[in-house]
């Protein structure tokens, strides 16, 4: 970027209609100024570029003035017009650079924190994107307001180690290609209604689509131009050609091509095109049954079914040729439209369009197999695909099947445990392993339920004192499993604590974590940048320490052997970063006086 | 079914699927302190009891026995004002049944009856009644249990548990043999059922109407039996030792306190540790809460 200024020669406009004041644009890095030709003209400007918000400028083409439109902050802005678009994208870069040096030094100023780790250049989607990421995570945003926002790491320092999170944002958005424009007919002819003459406009763009859409034009304008005519009379013959078309002039048509052997390329039905879709169709799935199913549309009628022009349409076999039915084009574009931008390749020169647009055919061509394989392929696809689930031999899988040796593992795994629980040994299992005969067994229940079916039940089910037993033993032990909780393993010893302290607990974890993630990261210390940067992370560091052991405090008794056990391991990982920390700074302060010392 | 608006079914009706261990080498056993008609002269006040509690209370009973299980009552199929013990006759056809498929004359060993399969039973009765219509009574399972729990149906009931855990079927256990089930405190842990070990038999009607005649909705409002807690923690399969971090085979989920070259459950071989770093990360921790 050059760094100097810029002159350029332009017009200074109240609006993008106003003629303007001509004159001369100057640019240097912090502000700009217009010198109108006109010494006696009031249009002169003197505007710093710290005001200018942003620029819009209008897209190159044949018939659009080059204009600059800089708007600043408190709403108003000014209009360029200059010679040449060349002079324009020269001043709109230079604009570009100066209005993000110029904000970025604004808020530089705004900002204590001397980040040498310069602020990327945050794009507005971009600012929204870790604002929204923010909101959506409430454990980020406190970790932002307590060490972004309370100095300790810079906004950038903070993402730095998030970029992933972000990626992640982004890659959901991808950039959009545009595609092609979806309407058919921009090609319309315009008559200026008083000469015979019809005007056709093309621009890039419409050239591009023509290409992809008609491939034997592109192919004939890659055999005529420039050999054979110019690119304006390739275009002049098109032109005509489509005229013929949109008269719909059969016979006109096929006279005139008789004529020309050129313009009966554009006239004639696009072989190209034709065989394209001959191949498509091949592809088609094998088993849908395209003809089974004709009757349901119009596509065996000329034109879709719709009678456009009665009279013409009777089918004259020498005229055929020169017949194009409005349902081949619609497909045709439609296709195409679908299809997108295949090719990367910048418009203006029509030459290389067709050329690559010829090149990503061709290369769709060699994708595919040859003709007999084709067959093959389809045969095979309609075997796989007409095949019948229940007459086919069941299909090997490629996953071995669960072969469990003994399921009784499992159950050993866990039931010691279990009953150990419950104060249960499995000595008491063991005692009730005996012999007995399958009949006698049998024989016994069967009893048992004949003599209560010819007994009947009791009149009390249940003698008073019984229940009362019952009840008083149900009551107690239920009373006394509130006491029990307390001494059940695994309840975590975080949900007894009282709730502020365990959250209180939970954000210092998180925040130790990540001032130590970026502490570790921040050695070997290289610049004084990460100088500074660690020693402000070991002084918030440091400020945890002393909360910690308040909360180990607050605590009850009960809990606080508990708590100084979850709290240990932070304390320690603390200790570990001051202690490189100190070992770090006597080295360095060792070697810094080791030189005076030896000096004096 | 009876042929009731099912609109009138509020929150507090009832599906309760009683599972009654008729397990003859079971009932044998405690025969000297609490014989089977004992059981059953307090079981089925117990049944006509829910039956009274509410028009709309639906019962069923099935018989786990010893080599098969099968529904032995629904009170929904039930002539109007049938009594529980109507099931009498169907249990003594069940007995039969299933000693017709022993094969063996007498037992060795540890004997223990078809949880599993009963537990099925229910559960699918339950989706059946779920997939009736938006309007169905509040199942809940309640297991009378006293046969030991059989290692062999291990996966089998394990998945049951989960399937009533997942369709929020609360199981609930009664054990009146003389030894914990870990199987079915399991069960009412993971499902949020109650498990009770009554400490007196012949009082067993007078547990059953404290505890488990309640309807789910009033649960919410009372203090039942809570668990002192289970322990989960598992042990490994090599040593049985009670480990707190191991190494589990990602094929079959088996446990061992070191590292194998090969799981010995499901003969999966294992790739080779091949750092200190890399082993570490393969130590999966095994959660004791589920
Ligand atoms: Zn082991
Ligand atoms: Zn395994």
């Amino acid at each position: 970027m050059t760094d100097g200024q810029v002159i350029k020669r332009a017009r200074y406009k109240s609006s993008v209609k106003d003629f303007g004041v001509p004159g001369v644009l100057k640019m240097t890095r912090e502000r700009f100024f217009f010198m109108p030709n006109d010494p006696k003209s009031s249009a002169r400007l003197n505007v710093e570029f710290r005001l200018v918000k942003g620029h819009k400028f209008t897209k190159e083409g044949s018939n659009k003035q080059a204009l600059l439109n800089l708007t600043v902050d408190q709403g108003g802005n000014y209009i360029f017009e200059f010679d040449t678009f060349s002079d324009r994208d020269a001043c709109r870069e230079y604009v570009a650079t100066a209005i993000a040096v110029s904000g970025e030094a604004g808020r530089a100023g705004s900002e204590r924190s001397a980040a040498p780790l310069q602020d990327e250049q945050l794009s507005h989607a971009e600012m929204e994107r870790r604002i929204r990421l923010l909101q959506e995570d409430s454990e980020l945003q406190k970790l932002h307001k307590q060490l972004v926002i309370g100095g300790v790491l810079s906004e950038a320092e903070f993402w730095a180690t998030r970029k992933k999170l972000l990626d992640e944002n982004a890659s959901r958005k991808s950039k959009q290609q545009v595609g092609l424009r979806n309407d058919m007919f921009h090609v319309k002819p315009s008559s200026d209604g008083q000469s015979n003459k019809v005007t056709f406009n093309l621009t890039p763009e419409i050239i591009h689509q023509i290409f992809a859409e008609k491939p034997a034009v592109r192919q004939a304008f890659l055999n005529f131009v420039p050999s054979k005519m110019t690119e304006k009379e390739f275009w002049t013959k098109y032109s005509r050609a489509e005229y013929l078309h949109s008269t719909k002039n059969v016979v006109v048509a096929a006279a005139e091509a008789a004529e020309d052997d050129e313009l009966a390329v554009f006239l004639k039905q696009d072989d190209m095109a034709a065989s394209e879709a001959r191949r498509k169709i091949r592809r088609v799935d094998p088993t849908l049954d395209m003809e089974a199913d004709e009757g349901d549309d119009y596509t065996h009628l000329p034109d879709h079914g719709l009678s456009c022009d009665g009279s013409k349409d009777v089918t004259d076999s020498p005229y055929e040729l020169y017949r194009r039915s409005l349902l081949q084009e619609l497909n045709r574009h439609a296709a195409v439209v679908l299809e997108g931008r295949a090719i990367d390749v910048e418009l203006g020169d029509t030459r290389s369009v067709a050329e690559a647009l010829a090149r990503s055919k061709q290369d769709d061509l060699t994708d595919e197999v040859s003709d007999g394989n084709i067959n093959q392929e389809r045969l095979d696809r309609i075997s796989r695909m007409a095949e019948i689930d229940d007459l086919q031999a069941p299909r090997d899988l490629a996953v071995a099947p669960l072969c469990i040796k003994d399921p009784r593992d499992y159950f050993d795994s866990q039931q010691a445990n279990a009953i150990k629980s419950l104060g249960d040994t499995l000595a008491g299992a063991k005692q009730m392993k005996c012999s007995l005969s399958t009949a006698e067994a049998y024989g016994s229940l069967r009893d048992y339920i004949s003599e209560i079916k010819t007994s009947g039940l009791n009149d009390s089910i249940v003698k008073p004192e019984v229940a009362l037993k019952v009840l008083n033993g149900l009551t107690q032990s239920i009373s006394s499993t509130k006491y029990h909780l307390g001494k059940n393993p695994h309840e975590s010893v975080l949900d007894r604590l009282p709730y502020v302290a365990k959250q209180e607990l939970l954000h210092h974890w998180m925040s130790i974590q990540e001032l130590l993630k970026h502490f570790w990261s921040s050695y070997p210390i290289t610049t004084t940048h990460l100088f500074t940067k660690v020693s402000r992370l070991k002084d918030a560091m440091s400020q945890i320490y002393p909360k910690l052991q308040e909360i180990k405090e607050s605590v009850q008794s009960d809990f606080r052997h508990q708590v100084s056990l979850l709290v240990q391991p932070m304390l320690q990982a603390l200790d570990a970063a001051f202690a490189h920390y100190d070992a770090d700074i006597q080295k360095r302060s060792a070697k810094s006086g080791e030189r005076p010392n030896g000096f004096v | 079914m009876t042929t009731v608006p099912s609109k009138l079914y509020a929150d507090d009706v009832s599906l309760l699927m009683v599972l009654i261990d008729t397990n003859p080498f079971f009932w044998s056993t405690v025969k000297n302190t609490f014989t089977f008609s004992n059981f059953l002269s307090h079981v089925l006040p117990f049944l006509n009891s829910i039956l009274l509690l509410n028009q709309l209370n639906q019962v069923v009973v099935i018989a786990t026995g010893y080599n098969s299980c099968d529904y032995i009552y629904d009170s929904s199929l039930a002539a109007p004002n049938q009594r529980a013990e109507s099931l009498l006759g169907k249990l003594e056809e069940f007995v039969t049944r299933d000693e017709e498929l022993s094969q063996q004359n007498s037992i060795e060993g540890v004997w223990s009856s078809l949880l599993s399969g009963s537990l099925s039973m229910a559960l699918c009765y339950i989706q059946k009644v779920f997939r009736s219509g938006p309007l169905h009574p509040q199942p809940r399972i309640l297991c009378l249990h006293g046969s030991p729990d059989g290692p062999g149906q291990y996966v089998a009931i394990m998945n049951s548990i989960f399937s009533a855990q997942r369709s929020t079927v609360p199981i609930d256990s009664c054990v009146i043999g003389s030894q914990h089930s870990a199987f079915l405190q399991q069960a009412s842990y993971i499902t949020g059922g109650v498990y009770l070990k009554p400490q007196q038999l012949e009082g067993l009607f007078q547990y059953l109407s404290t505890v488990f005649a309640a309807d789910l909705h009033c649960r919410s409002f009372l203090q039942l039996p809570k668990p002192v807690g289970v322990d989960f923690r598992a042990s490994c399969f090599c040593h049985k030792n009670t480990i707190d971090m191991g190494y589990i085979c990602s094929v079959c989920l088996s446990i061992f306190c070191k590292h194998h070259k090969k799981c010995s459950t499901c003969g999966s071989v294992f790739g080779q540790a091949q750092t200190n770093v890399a082993s570490a990360s393969d130590r999966k921790r095994k959660t004791t809460e589920t």
